[in-house]
């Protein structure tokens, strides 16, 4: 089973940002913003023909300034969040605004790029969500199957709740929290929680990760002392409630099962720098990736704290298959957690790693220097998976 | 038959005045000697009165007569006959007693049964007197205790009386002394009760009971029972002596004084009792043994208790003699009590013993071990008095590499006293295989390696993130110290362990190449970990000194900031530190200015002649495109590479993380034009320093120009200093 070469595609400019279209089940497609003091910022809008093996590309302008962090609305496809840099007065804030795309691109265009590059469009503006009185905004995320109107922003110290409302052409502060302690507090990144109705946020500042309820914005968890240095990234795991991934510059990937915060339930240390970025797979959680600034992306096979620590359950109504199964179970017995892969496309520190929204198999990641390079979960795997 | 040769010479010496012929002299002659045999036994008078009227009887001369006197019938001869008749009647005399001699003989044959069956009757009268005095000489025995002859008169007499109890007269006997016999035994069994007169007094007891046919298996029981009873009082003062309440005495007397009582008793009572119960057969042993076996478990178990109380101490020698006595002690019984396996027993107690000091020793190397490492951590956290120094890092590794192997030495000549030839057990199986290669070799010297390897490795594994940081120093120290282990101790150790316990057995054995690759990998991990935890060190300084200063703002650099110079501070401490326990290592041959090498500023250097045009026409220009052809024609750094053995590998290591974590925390920010151009100075100036550290200084310069790169990429408006001035900056100090 020969694996598909990665696919790759170039940025002219340094970027940070990457999200799967996440409202969008179909086709494949990811969102990159890009990063430069001296020109237009861009959002590209990377569409991947599954079939063919190529990619069609749509660029927008995001004139508002470097994107650090972007992410998709999960209910509406043309809806997107970014978080950028404003300098004014030899002062640098990040923003944070929330953005429609054109109709005509929502759904991918096939346009050749070459004409779409002279045509640029613009986003439109739909609302800010205002941080004068909070900071720099690190990230901007969605309550996940919601309708889109909840988002949560980490902003300094504060964990900020919006209402969007009227087509998101307005956002009102909901709730707040804040960070009390010594020292200058900064979260660094958040999660919001697929599970217990989307009730819980995760954040990350320094070395620790909280835990917060949406409805009283009060903590409900904390893991001091998660990594050894800076945590950079945390995830939930889609189908185990109290399980979460973090990443860190101690290197390490932990995985923690929040009611017990005292030791990680298992930890890995692949990677050789900062490890920038951890998610996990929407469909098969034991698939988890990560991006690190050494380069390199890293597959891990986590069954053993995944929901199908045994390996892909039989349906009910597969009973007539039984004898199949059986031995196909004894030859899938011993699932051990182990590094699926480890991909080198990248040679610039990689910032954002993402499943696809659309085909659980594949994956895109992006290093500093404007490559996104497109992967796939190798086949053997994936029908080791699903049969 | 004294007797007859007494009478021979007389009837011998007359027979002279009866010349008759032989064949009518014969009754007379046999007449005559049943006279003198008559006469002999003292019938003589009445029948000598009854013969026939011979000549007179008082006659002195008279040959046969009853009163001959010899000098008067010679000399009535003398006088009388003339020599011829002399020499007649001489010859005669002499023909006389030769016939005579003879004739007794004929009749002392022809009597033989007679005299035999007289003797027989003789005897068998003593007998019938000796039985009818039977009841009062066993009552007197009785009386006066002389019970052994009571038993003796009694066997003799029984099977008699069982024989002719139907003759009423023996009967009666038989009667008295059965009550006798009764008494007898009822007061023997009361000694033998009351018991602490000593063991061989009741073995005697036993076996005069056995003789009057006392039921043996009953005996037997008692028997066992009152040993029991003796050796239990033994086996009470033992654990008296183990109390806690008196000053217990050493190890040595306490098996002594268990070898002496206890095991002495014991051997006592087995040969007595196979002695007495021989008749008992295997039954009988089957019972000795399990008396042993119970009896010897209960010592076993204060023996043990008091050789657990020796587990803490660290002189063997007492130990091992004690168990010596102990062992040797048993083999005796051991033999008698073949059965009951107690020497088998011991054995194992022994063994048990030897295992648990083993156990006690890997115990003692690890805590010194631990010991060798506390020392370390107060000679390194000692306050350093000004102007002279502590102890140097060499020092220290040598006092741990020779404390620790001093240690191991101690503990390898302890352990071997159990080997000696001159003890009892050391040619045990056990102690000449397994104890050697499985126990010393395996268990304590590799046991001690291994856990050596893995506590070292523990200081890797809490990277001083939880508190309790090990300081950097000491994971150089104990990477060094494993290297030598790997390259000399460990195989120096494993040869003076086999020289020592001559390793004999098949048991498999860890190889020295095994426990080598284990030292070596520690060695590597606790360099690794102390490269990790000293770029971190480095990196939090630069890392603070990007992220808190406002870079937009920032005035015209006019110096290198302070920061930097700590780093370049800090480092050269580092390298002198590994300097200290490391060699140098190979550095890739480079000109020699390169100290000297004006610092290109990467944005404007690259942005002229090289930027080619066709590779993305949709694009504007950026400086990141000439980023990423730099990147096509060097090779991806590694941050965290494997560190090789050598001050230079190490120092690479560390200065390569401390400047990636620059370059990611520049990116992360936003400069202004002085912003900039203070990084390109800061640059310059750990490039002046820092290039000396490493194997390849094109690295250093490498990561610092795209440092400069990325600061220029995060300037709006990037203008850079000249090169010159830099320089002079930098020169400036």
């Amino acid at each position: 089973m020969e694996d598909d070469a990665p696919v790759i595609y170039g940025l002219e400019f340094q970027a940070r940002a990457l999200t799967p279209q996440t409202a969008e089940t179909d086709a494949i497609r990811f969102l990159v913003g890009t990063q430069s003091l001296k020109y237009d910022n861009q959002i590209h809008i990377i569409d991947f023909d599954d079939e063919n093996n190529i990619i069609n590309k749509n660029v927008l302008l995001h004139q508002a300034g470097e994107i650090w962090h972007i992410s998709a609305s999960p209910a509406d496809r043309g809806v997107l969040a970014t978080c950028y840099n404003r300098t004014s007065d030899s002062k640098v804030l990040t923003c944070a605004a929330v953005w429609r795309m054109p109709k005509e691109l929502e759904s991918g265009s096939h346009e050749s790029p070459d004409d779409s590059s002279s045509t640029a469009q613009t986003l439109e503006l739909l609302c800010h969500l205002d941080n004068t009185a909070h900071g720099n905004m690190a990230c901007v995320v969605w309550e996940p199957m919601g309708d889109g109107k909840k988002i949560i922003s980490l902003a300094d110290n504060h964990i900020l709740l919006w209402d969007s409302q009227e087509s998101s052409s307005q956002a009102v502060l909901a709730s707040s929290a804040s960070l009390e302690g010594k020292g200058q507090l900064k979260f660094t990144s958040g999660r919001w929680s697929p599970h217990h109705n989307c009730t819980q946020v995760a954040t990350a500042n320094d070395t620790t990760l909280r835990g917060w309820d949406t409805r009283s914005m009060s903590q409900i968890y904390c893991i001091e002392n998660a990594h050894g240095q800076l945590v950079r990234d945390l995830d939930f795991n889609p189908n185990k409630q109290y399980y979460l991934a973090s990443c860190g510059d101690d290197c390490k990937v932990k995985f923690w099962d929040t009611r017990n915060v005292t030791e990680p339930v298992k930890t890995l240390e692949e990677h050789s720098h900062w490890v920038w970025n951890v998610r996990y797979n929407h469909s098969h959680d034991q698939l988890v990736l990560t991006g690190s600034s050494d380069s390199r992306v890293i597959l891990s096979n986590m069954v053993s704290i995944s929901s199908e620590p045994f390996g892909h359950l039989v349906d009910d109504d597969d009973i007539s298959d039984q004898e199949d199964h059986r031995s196909e179970e004894k030859s899938k017995e011993p699932l051990q957690d182990n590094v699926i892969a480890t991909y080198e496309e990248h040679e610039d520190s990689v910032y954002a790693v993402d499943w696809s929204s659309a085909d659980p198999w594949l994956f895109a990641s992006l290093s500093y220097d404007g490559r996104l390079v497109i992967n796939r979960v190798p086949r053997a795997l994936k029908y080791h998976i699903l049969l | 038959m004294a007797a007859a040769a007494a009478a021979g010479p007389s009837p011998g010496s007359g027979p002279g005045d009866s010349p008759e012929g032989p064949e009518g002299e014969a009754p007379e002659r046999r007449r005559k000697a049943h006279g003198m045999l008559k006469l002999y036994y003292g019938l003589s008078e009445g029948e000598a009165a009854g013969r026939p009227a011979g000549p007179d009887p008082l006659d002195p001369t008279d040959l046969n007569g009853a009163h001959f006197d010899p000098e008067v019938y010679l000399d009535k001869l003398r006088r009388e006959c003339p020599l011829a008749q002399l020499m007649d009647s001489e010859t005669d005399m002499v023909r006389q007693i030769r016939a005579l001699d003879s004739d007794m003989q004929t009749l002392v044959y022809e009597n033989y049964n007679k005299f035999i069956s007289a003797t027989g009757v003789h005897a068998l009268l003593r007998k019938l007197q000796f039985l009818f005095e039977l009841p009062s000489r066993l009552t007197k025995c009785v009386e006066l205790g002389a019970y052994g002859q009571a038993v003796r008169y009694q066997g003799r007499a029984q099977a008699v009386l069982q024989q002719y109890q139907h003759l009423p007269s023996f009967r009666a006997i038989q009667d008295d002394c059965q009550v006798i016999t009764a008494r007898l035994a009822q007061q023997l069994r009361q000694r033998f009760r009351e018991g602490g007169s000593g063991a061989p007094e009741q073995a005697e007891c036993v076996e005069l009971l056995l003789a009057l046919g006392e039921p043996a298996e009953e005996l037997c029981e008692e028997f066992l029972a009152h040993a029991r009873g003796r050796l239990e009082k033994e086996l009470r003062s033992l654990e008296a002596e183990l109390g806690p309440s008196p000053p217990a005495p050493d190890v040595l007397e306490f098996t002594d004084h268990g070898g002496s009582g206890f095991v002495g008793g014991l051997c006592q009572v087995a040969a007595a009792y196979q002695e007495l119960f021989a008749a008992q057969g295997p039954a009988g042993a089957e019972k000795l043994a399990a008396f042993a076996r119970e009896l010897g478990s209960r010592y076993f178990a204060l023996v043990e208790r008091r050789l657990a109380q020796e587990q803490g101490g660290g002189d063997n020698s007492l130990l091992v003699r004690a168990l010596d006595r102990f062992h040797r002690r048993l083999r005796a019984p051991g033999a008698l009590l073949a059965a009951a396996g107690l020497a088998d027993a011991a054995t194992e107690i022994v063994e048990r013993v030897a295992r648990e000091r083993l156990g006690h020793h890997l115990q003692g190397l690890r805590a010194a071990f631990l010991g060798c490492l506390t020392d370390v951590r107060q000679a390194l956290a000692a306050p350093r008095v000004a102007g002279k120094e502590g102890p140097g890092l060499a020092e220290l590794l040598a006092n741990v590499a020779s404390s620790i192997l001093s240690h191991i030495k101690a503990s390898l000549a302890a352990v071997h006293l159990f080997t000696a030839k001159e003890v009892s057990f050391s040619n045990k199986p056990y102690f000449r295989g397994e104890f050697c290669s499985q126990g010393v070799r395996e268990g304590l010297i590799v046991g001690f390696i291994h856990s050596m390897c893995q506590t070292a490795q523990s200081f890797c594994d809490s990277p001083g993130e939880k508190g309790g940081a090990t300081p950097p120093a000491l994971l150089l120290l104990l990477s060094r110290l494993c290297l030598d282990y790997e390259t000399a101790t460990i195989s120096y150790i494993l040869t003076l362990t086999d020289e020592q316990f001559l390793v004999q057995d098949q048991f498999p054995v860890t190889p020295v190449s095994t426990l080598c690759a284990e030292a070596r990998e520690t060695a590597r991990r606790l360099l690794t970990h102390y490269v990790k935890v000293q770029g971190l060190v480095i990196s939090q300084m630069l890392r603070k000194s990007v992220e808190t200063r406002d870079w937009l703002s920032t005035l015209e650099p006019r110096n290198v900031r302070a920061v930097m110079k700590r780093v370049v501070e800090d480092t050269t401490a580092i390298d002198v530190q590994v300097g200290l326990l490391y060699e140098e290592g190979v550095r890739k041959a480079q000109s020699s200015d390169s100290s000297k090498r004006t610092f290109s500023v990467y944005s404007s250097s690259r942005q002229q002649g090289r930027y080619a045009p066709s590779y993305t026409p949709s694009a504007p220009m950026d400086t990141n495109l000439l980023s990423n052809i730099q990147k096509l024609f060097s090779e991806r750094i590694d941050v965290f590479s494997p560190v090789e053995f050598n001050k230079v590998s190490v120092l690479t290591g560390i200065i390569k993380i401390s400047l990636k974590t620059l370059l990611e925390c520049v990116r992360l920010r936003t400069f202004g034009r002085f912003g900039l151009q203070q990084v390109q100075v800061d640059c310059h100036f750990l490039q002046l320093y820092l290039w000396r550290f490493v194997a390849d200084e094109e690295l250093v310069h490498l990561l610092l120009d795209e440092v400069v790169a990325s600061a220029a990429l995060r300037c709006p408006d990037p203008v850079p200093m000249e090169p010159s001035v830099v320089e002079v900056i930098c020169e400036r100090g």
